[in-house]
């Protein structure tokens, strides 16, 4: 279980991002954080990878606190941040140092072959579309089977049809080894097509507004009422996160898709 | 005229679009065919939809020509100019005493190579060259990496290495003279100077701007310092480094000469001095020449030498470079 007690960060420069916050999360579940920009949504993610240090409170992993990044914790960007310079399998292959080059040739050609781009093996990054890139992305972060996989607005980089494609494949390539999910994302269509729960956060200083639980079997019809009504309860709490008066959930809908953030 | 010529330009831009949006349509250009695809594909667009075979063989033949007629074309100026030289000279219409014509350069160097004096012209200098290099770049590496990864260490040094590079290398000719002699020593530790301040800059500026979010990519598989080095730092680095050696490198040409023209008994330098003192146009001219075949071939060199590491390379020259 990942526990996050009372998260705080104030960056150097004075900006405090985040403040005080608190959730626990079981193993194998996906959470989905989602608010406006400037509500600390990357700062929590990166203090979870362990990439920056909370400056008040703890992350702990199963008993281990978290400070530094850790092997059981996997984190893919905005970008696919490959490395230009190794050929997609090396870039598969690139956390797996510590196997011997057999184990880790069979693995990265399991990945390689469970992300759909057996055939790109030998190619350049450069060489990729971006749905592709992130896909070699998600395979790399995945191939050293972390018990908790960070994903920063994984997909917003991507077209509409991409995005939705990699969203099915993401759920797909989660149910091999149910790592826990945590997502950050702008969309709301993304948080409640993946996530058990999303979490809403409001800013100035960031911290946790309201938590919202998506008990929607899987897989998900996008167009199902009852899909639409969890999406617009994401949508309303967003518009009081951000303080909007909103009379009444259901008139503002189409509104706030396109105001709140 | 652009879409005539298969120019590396097109080939570029063509694949930066694949690479940007959706599936590329022709994602690799790296085999011979598929280039030669691309580039019938960019020359005439509407062929797409009937990409025939003859039609292709005729285009991949032509394009096989034109890939030998490009460097051709480079040559065409100077070879033009030469030869009219020479007909100018041989029709009387100039004495050539003072720019001798192509044959007399060309018989002086005959001439000073049978008598083994060539030869040993070019091993002076090359080896002045060389070791003047190798100095330059060690040290240059060393202090621009110090420099690009230790901040305190490059707000220590830096401001001195800058102000040092401020003062025209020349400059140092006189109190190297004093120092360390009018031999070999004084020679190379002037072509060492000219080189290590390129190859200082390109080293830290490149260390300094690796992206960090490369960097962190490393860090959150957590690299140790000496990994993060090998595997991160050092190939995010090499394009740079590589054209640093080459500024280097032509530094040390340039610096070979001043060296050797504060006193040298041989070396290219020594012929040009020599062929001033003498009145010999054709033996100074001969010594530019060589000097221009010399500077190209070791340029040349580190490119080729350097070329498999940076096949990674996603830039504009970056495919008609290896070339």
């Amino acid at each position: 279980m990942l526990t996050l007690e009372r998260v705080g960060k104030t960056y150097p420069n004075g900006v405090h991002a985040l403040e005080r916050f608190s959730a626990d999360i079981q193993r194998g579940e996906i959470v989905a954080i989602i608010g406006g920009s400037g509500c600390g949504k990357s700062t929590l993610l990166r203090a979870i990878a362990g990439l920056d240090r909370a400056s008040t409170g703890t992350v702990t992993l199963d008993a281990t606190a978290i400070t530094a990044p850790h092997a059981k914790i996997g984190i893919i960007f905005q970008e696919p941040r490959l490395l230009p310079w190794l050929s997609v399998a090396d870039n598969i292959g690139f956390g797996l140092s510590e196997l011997p080059a057999a184990a880790r040739r069979e693995k990265v050609a399991r990945a390689l072959d469970r992300v759909g781009l057996a055939d790109k093996a030998n190619a350049w990054p450069r060489e990729l579309s971006g749905g592709q890139a992130q896909r070699v992305a998600i395979a790399r972060a995945l191939v050293p089977q972390p018990e908790v996989l960070l994903l920063d607005e994984p997909f917003s980089a991507l077209d509409a049809f991409t995005r939705r494609d990699l969203q099915d494949h993401l759920l797909d390539l989660w149910n091999d080894t149910r790592p826990t999910l945590i997502l950050v994302t702008h969309d709301v269509d993304e948080a409640v097509v993946l996530a058990d729960r999303v979490l809403v956060m409001r800013p100035r200083p960031g911290r946790l507004f309201e938590e919202i639980k998506i008990n929607l079997a899987r897989p998900r019809d996008r167009h199902s009422p009852l899909f639409d009504s969890f999406k617009r309860r994401v949508l309303t709490a967003l518009d009081r996160s951000l303080d909007r008066n909103v009379p009444d959930a259901d008139a503002k809908s189409t509104a706030g898709e396109a105001m709140w953030w | 005229m652009r879409i005539e010529t298969p120019h590396p330009a097109l080939r570029a831009t063509f694949s930066h679009k694949g690479r940007r949006e959706g599936p590329p349509p022709t994602p690799t250009l790296q085999s011979p065919e598929r280039r030669v695809l691309a580039m019938a594909m960019s020359v005439e667009l509407p062929a797409l939809e009937r990409t025939d075979a003859p039609e292709v063989t005729a285009r991949a033949s032509s394009a096989r020509l034109r890939r030998y007629t490009g460097p051709a074309l480079g040559l065409l100026l100077p070879v033009g100019l030469a030869l009219a030289w020479e007909i100018a000279v041989w029709a009387g219409l100039s004495n050539g005493r003072l720019v001798p014509p192509p044959t007399k350069i060309f018989a002086t160097m005959v001439e000073l190579a049978k008598s083994g004096e060539l030869s040993r012209h070019i091993i002076a200098t090359l080896s002045r060259v060389a070791s003047g290099f190798v100095i330059g770049v060690v040290a240059g590496t060393l202090f621009g990496a110090i420099s690009g990864y230790w901040g305190l260490a490059r707000r220590l040094l830096d401001p001195t290495v800058q102000a040092l590079r401020a003062i025209p290398s020349i400059a140092w000719v006189p109190l190297f003279i004093l120092w360390l002699g009018i031999f070999e020593t004084s020679k190379v530790a002037l072509i060492a100077v000219g080189v290590f301040f390129p190859v200082y800059l390109g080293v830290m500026g490149a260390i300094l701007s690796v992206d960090r979010k490369i960097v962190e990519v490393g860090r959150t598989f957590r690299l140790s310092g000496p990994a993060m080095i090998r595997r991160i730092l050092l190939p995010a680095v090499l394009p740079a480094y590589v054209v640093a050696l080459r500024v280097g490198l032509g530094l040390g040409w340039m610096f070979v000469v001043a060296a050797e023209f504060m006193g040298a008994s041989e070396g290219l330098g020594y012929l040009l001095i020599d062929g001033q003192q003498l009145g010999k146009p054709a033996q100074i001219v001969a010594a530019i020449v060589i000097f221009a075949i010399l500077g190209k071939t070791t340029d040349w060199l580190i490119e080729i030498a350097t070329a498999p590491l940076l096949r990674w390379q996603d830039a504009f020259g970056g495919r008609s470079g290896a070339a």
